[in-house]
C-alpha cells in the first residue's frame, strides 16, 4: 500500500491546462456553467463559507447501527488488549498465525463488505469507530487490515460488476488476502508514469500483464490484487496508453514476489515487491472499464482515507493517556509534572490535536454515509492533518515521559516508528497539499471565468454581477463576515466563528490575487500553493471543531465545557496561522516573494552540489 | 442431553478505577464501563462447551437487572447461548437486590425451563457474595458443586473437581445440580463480530420478578458506602511487651 497519489495532481494538471485553454480561446463558445459544490474547502477558495457539509456536525447512525456499534466495540478492544501482542509483532516483524486466524474469525477483514457476501456490512462511520480501536493498539496490524479492505479490494466494492463481486468478495472475507498494486520503482507520486503494461492477447479474451510493483502492503501474502497497468486504447483514430485497473489472482500464474522489506515501522505488516511475468488476466477481470484506471485509483484512495484519520485519532488517544498518567504521578522539584506550565502546554496541545483529528475523521465519514459526493478535499485534509498531528502527539508523549519514553518497554518508540510512514504513503502529504490547493484554485478559477464572461455581456448577467459586486463591496469595507455562521455556533464560540468567516473571505481574495498575478502558471508556484493549502487546512479544521463543539453544547454533553475550550484553543491559533500564510502570499513588502526566490535557489544549489553548500567554519 | 441455565451479571468492568459517589450512597456507575462478571463468562463458556460436546441440548442465559443487562445477555448469546431471559429489575431495586432474591429467581426459572444444570460464576466481582449458587441449590433442593475447576458429565451425573483451601476435592453429584464456576474451569472464548450479529436474531424474553412470584422487597438498607481508610504508616516496635500494650491501646485485644 505504499501507494502514492499523483494521479490526482497529474489529473488536475491536465484538466486545468485544458480547461483554461478552452475558456480563454474565445468568448463565443458556449460552455457549461461551473458546477456548484457543497464542499467547504472548494467554496473556501472562492471566499465563500459553505456550511452544508460541516454544520451541524453529522449524526448519521440510526438506532440500530448505533446499537450494533455499541456491541462491536468491546470485543475488538478486548482482542487488542488481551490477544494481540504489538511488541512481539514488531520484534518478530510478522503477525503470528494464531493472531491472524483470530482476526479472521473476529470478522476484522471484511468490515464493510455486505453481509450476504461474507462481511459485516458496516457503514463508514461504524468502520471508523472500530479502526480507532485498532489504531490505539497496533498500527502494524492496522495496515495489514487496511491494505486488505480499505484499498486492497475496495475497488471491487466500488466498481466491481455483479460477477466480480459475487466471485471475489466471499473470497476476500473468507481467508484470502488482498493488495493494492500501483507504485513502481520509477513511479511513486507520479503514478501516471507507471510502466506495467497489459496488452490484449491474440485470443482477444485475455490481457497479458507484465511489470513490477514496489512497496506493496500484503504483497507477499495477497492472493487477490488490484493491479494498475497501461493499456493501449484507440482514441480519435490513434493508439494511446491509458491506465486500466485489473483484478489479478496469484493463481493466474506468472505472479511472484520479493522478500518482506525491512522497515522502520509497521514491521509486522508485510511489504514486498510484486512481479508480473506474462500473467494472463481474463477480460472479465477489468475493473471499472478499460482506460479508467486513474479514476478507479483515485476513488479507491479517496474512499479509504477517512479510515486513516480514525485510526490515528485512536493512536493519539493512547499516547495522551500514557503521557497524562505519567505527568500526574511523576514528581520532580516537589511537584507533579502536571503542575508545571511547560507540561500543561504539552498535554493541552496534544489534546487539541487529537480532538481535531477525531473531529475530521467523523465529519468525513459522516458526510460519506450521508451520500455527499464532494468529500475528496476534506478527506485529503484529514489524512494530512491526522498523520502530522499523530507524529507530534507521539513525539511529545515520549518527551513528557523523558528517559522512560525512549525505552522500548514503554511502547511509545514503536508507535513513533509506526507513525512515520503515514506522512508518506497513500499520497504524500506534500502531494495532497498541492492537490487541495490546485483543485481549490481550479474551482475558483472556473467561477472567475464565469464572472469575466458575465462582464463581457453585462445586460444578460446583471444578477450575477450585482451579487458579486455586493459581496466584494461588503468585503472591502470589512463587512465581510457573513452573519450565517454565528447562528450555527455556540455562544461561547462566536468570536472564533467571526474570525473564521473573515479568514474565509481573505482566503478567497488571496486566491483571486494569485490567479490575477500568475494565471495558468500558478500551478507551478509551489511556495504559494503550499501556503494556500495550509490556510485551507486551518480553515476547514476550524469549521469542523466549531461544529462539533457547538453540537456538544447544544446537546449538553458532559464533555461540552471541555470541547468548547478545545475548539477555542484550536481556532484562535489557526486563525493566526491563516493570517500569516495569506500575508506571505501577497505581493510586495507584505509578501514572502523574495524569501521564496532565495529558498528556491538555495534548494536547487544543494541538489546540484549533492551536499551542504559549505564546508565547516574551520575550513578543515 | 441436559438443558443448561446460566446466570450472568452485569458488573463494573474489572479494569475500571472505582469511585465512590460524593453522597456516599454507592459507587459511580453512570458512564462507567460495564461488562459481564468474569466468572459468569467462564460459566457461559462451560455451558457452551457442554453443548459443543453434545452433552447439553440448550443453553439459556439469564440476567437480573435494569435494561442495560440486555447488553450482557447479548454477549452471552454471542458466545453461544441459544436464548436469553432478562428479568427486568428497576434501578433502585437492583441496588438492594441480594443473592437471596436472585437465587429464588433462578430456582423458579430452573423449574419453569426444566433445566438440568444451573451454572453461575462463583461470585460477582462487585459484591463478592459467593452465595447465589449455594442458595439456589438449597431452594431447589439440588446437589451443588461450587468452586468448580473441572466438570465432567457421566452417565450417573456430574463429576466436579472443586478448588478448596487444602487443594482439590472431587465430588460426584446426580442431576439436576447447581455448579459455580471458578477461575481455572476454562478460558472463555472471545465474542466474534459475526457472532454478535447472529446473536441479534436469537430470542430474548423479558419477564419481571413479580411474574416469577419473587418478592424483591429489600432485606438490607445501604447506610453508607465509603472508600477504605487510607492505610496508616506502620511503626517498628522494640519488644513484645510494647506490642501487647499498643494492641490493648488500640482496642484490638
Amino acid at each position: 500500500m505504499f501507494l502514492v497519489i499523483s494521479t490526482l495532481v497529474a489529473y488536475n494538471y491536465k484538466n486545468k491546462r485544458a480547461g483554461w485553454r478552452a475558456a480563454s480561446s474565445g468568448g463565443g463558445r458556449t460552455r457549461e456553467p461551473p458546477r456548484e459544490s457543497e464542499s467547504f474547502t472548494l467554496q473556501l477558495f472562492r471566499g465563500r463559507l459553505e456550511p452544508a457539509q460541516v454544520f451541524p456536525y453529522p449524526d448519521v447512525l440510526n438506532e440500530e447501527q448505533r446499537d450494533t456499534l455499541t456491541q462491536l466495540v468491546p470485543p475488538v478492544e478486548r482482542f487488542f488488549r488481551e490477544v494481540n501482542d504489538p511488541a512481539r509483532n514488531d520484534t518478530d516483524a510478522n503477525i503470528s498465525p494464531e493472531t491472524l486466524s483470530a482476526l479472521w474469525e473476529l470478522g476484522a477483514f471484511g468490515l464493510q463488505v455486505p453481509t450476504d457476501l461474507g462481511g459485516m456490512g458496516l457503514s463508514n462511520t461504524q468502520y471508523a469507530r472500530l479502526v480507532e480501536v485498532v489504531g490505539a493498539h497496533d498500527l502494524g496490524v492496522g495496515i495489514t487490515l487496511g491494505a486488505h479492505q480499505s484499498i486492497g479490494f475496495k475497488g471491487i466494492l466500488l466498481f466491481g460488476d455483479e460477477a466480480q463481486r459475487a466471485k471475489y468478495l466471499p473470497r476476500v472475507t473468507g481467508g484470502e488476502y488482498a493488495a493494492f498494486c500501483l507504485t513502481e520503482p520509477s513511479s511513486g507520486s507520479d503514478a501516471g508514469s507507471i510502466k506495467t503494461r497489459a496488452e490484449l492477447a491474440p485470443d482477444g479474451k485475455h490481457y497479458i500483464l507484465n511489470g513490477s510493483k514496489i512497496w506493496i502492503s500484503n504483497g507477499g501474502i495477497a492472493e487477490i490484487m488490484t493491479v494498475f497497468a497501461q493499456t493501449p486504447i484507440q482514441k480519435d483514430g490513434k493508439t494511446v496508453d491509458k491506465v486500466t485497473a485489473f483484478i489479478v489472482e496469484r493463481s493466474f500464474g506468472g505472479v511472484s514476489n520479493g522478500p518482506p522489506e525491512n522497515k522502520m515501522g509497521i514491521k509486522c505488516s508485510n511489504t514486498a515487491e510484486v512481479y508480473y511475468e506474462d500473467v494472463r488476466v481474463p477480460l472479465e477481470n477489468v475493473l471499472g472499464g478499460v482506460g479508467n484506471g486513474f479514476k478507479v485509483a483515485m476513488n479507491i484512495l479517496n474512499n479509504g482515507r477517512f479510515g486513516m484519520a480514525a485510526a490515528l485519532a485512536g493512536t493519539q488517544r493512547s499516547c495522551i493517556a500514557q503521557a497524562a498518567q505519567h505527568a500526574a504521578t511523576r514528581r520532580q522539584f516537589g511537584k507533579t509534572l502536571a503542575e508545571f506550565g511547560t507540561i500543561q502546554e504539552k498535554l493541552a496541545r496534544m489534546a487539541v490535536l487529537q480532538y481535531v483529528t477525531e473531529t475530521l475523521a467523523y465529519v468525513v465519514s459522516g458526510n460519506m454515509d450521508a451520500g455527499c459526493r464532494d468529500y475528496h478535499l476534506e478527506a485529503a485534509v484529514s489524512k494530512v492533518f491526522a498523520s502530522e498531528a499523530a507524529w507530534t502527539v507521539c513525539d511529545e508523549a515520549i518527551q513528557v515521559l523523558g528517559g522512560m519514553g525512549f525505552m522500548k518497554a514503554t511502547g511509545l518508540e514503536r508507535v513513533l516508528r509506526d507513525l512515520r510512514i503515514f506522512r508518506i504513503f497513500e499520497g504524500t502529504n506534500e502531494i495532497l497539499r498541492l492537490f487541495v490547493a490546485l483543485t481549490g484554485i481550479q474551482y475558483a478559477g472556473s467561477h472567475l471565468m464565469e464572472l469575466q464572461r458575465a462582464f463581457k455581456n453585462p445586460t444578460a448577467n446583471l444578477g450575477l454581477i450585482f451579487s458579486e459586486a455586493g459581496r466584494r463591496a461588503a468585503r472591502s469595507v470589512g463587512l465581510g463576515a457573513p452573519a450565517e455562521l454565528r447562528p450555527l455556533v455556540a455562544d461561547e464560540l462566536r468570536i472564533e466563528a467571526q474570525r473564521l468567516a473573515q479568514c474565509v473571505a481573505a482566503h478567497g481574495e488571496a486566491v483571486e490575487a494569485a490567479l490575477r498575478r500568475y494565471g495558468r502558471a500558478v500551478v507551478d508556484q509551489q511556495f504559494l500553493l503550499n501556503r494556500l493549502a495550509s490556510s485551507a487546512i486551518c480553515a476547514y479544521t476550524s469549521a469542523a471543531v466549531l461544529s462539533r463543539a457547538s453540537r456538544a453544547a447544544t446537546r449538553g454533553l458532559p464533555s461540552a465545557a471541555q470541547e468548547l475550550q478545545l475548539a477555542a484553543a484550536w481556532c484562535n491559533e489557526a486563525a493566526d496561522r491563516i493570517d500569516t500564510d495569506l500575508r506571505a502570499c501577497r505581493e510586495g513588502s507584505g509578501g514572502q516573494g523574495a524569501q521564496w526566490t532565495r529558498l528556491a535557489a538555495l534548494g536547487q544549489r544543494v541538489a546540484a552540489e549533492g551536499a551542504q553548500l559549505t564546508t565547516n567554519p574551520l575550513g578543515i | 442431553m441436559s438443558r443448561v441455565l446460566v446466570g450472568v451479571k452485569r458488573v463494573i468492568d474489572y479494569a475500571v478505577k472505582i469511585r465512590v459517589k460524593p453522597d456516599k450512597s454507592g459507587v459511580v456507575t453512570d458512564g462507567v464501563k460495564h461488562s459481564m462478571n468474569p466468572f459468569d463468562e467462564i460459566a457461559i463458556e462451560e455451558a457452551v462447551r457442554l453443548k459443543e460436546k453434545k452433552l447439553a441440548s440448550e443453553v439459556i442465559a439469564v440476567s437480573c437487572g435494569p435494561a442495560q443487562s440486555q447488553e450482557t445477555l447479548r454477549t452471552a448469546l454471542a458466545m453461544g447461548a441459544d436464548r436469553a431471559i432478562h428479568v427486568e429489575v428497576g434501578a433502585s431495586e437492583f441496588n438492594t437486590m441480594q443473592p437471596i432474591h436472585v437465587s429464588k429467581i433462578l430456582a423458579k426459572l430452573a423449574q419453569d425451563e426444566k433445566a438440568d444444570i444451573v451454572i453461575v460464576g462463583k461470585q460477582a466481582i462487585d459484591d463478592d457474595s459467593n452465595q447465589t449458587a449455594q442458595m439456589t441449590a438449597a431452594m431447589l433442593d439440588w446437589p451443588q458443586g461450587t468452586f468448580a475447576s473441572k466438570v465432567e458429565k457421566t452417565d450417573a451425573g456430574l463429576t466436579v473437581t472443586r478448588e478448596i483451601d487444602g487443594g482439590l476435592e472431587t465430588i460426584k453429584t446426580k442431576l439436576p445440580a447447581v455448579i459455580s464456576a471458578d477461575l481455572r474451569l476454562n478460558e472463555p472464548r472471545y465474542a466474534t463480530l459475526p457472532n454478535i450479529m447472529k446473536a441479534k436474531k436469537k430470542p430474548l424474553k423479558k419477564v419481571t420478578a413479580k411474574d416469577l412470584g419473587v418478592d424483591l422487597t429489600p432485606r438490607i438498607k445501604v447506610v453508607s458506602v465509603e472508600d477504605p481508610p487510607v492505610r496508616q504508616a506502620g511503626s517498628i516496635i522494640p519488644d513484645v511487651d510494647t506490642l501487647v500494650a499498643k494492641l490493648k491501646e488500640g482496642g484490638h485485644i
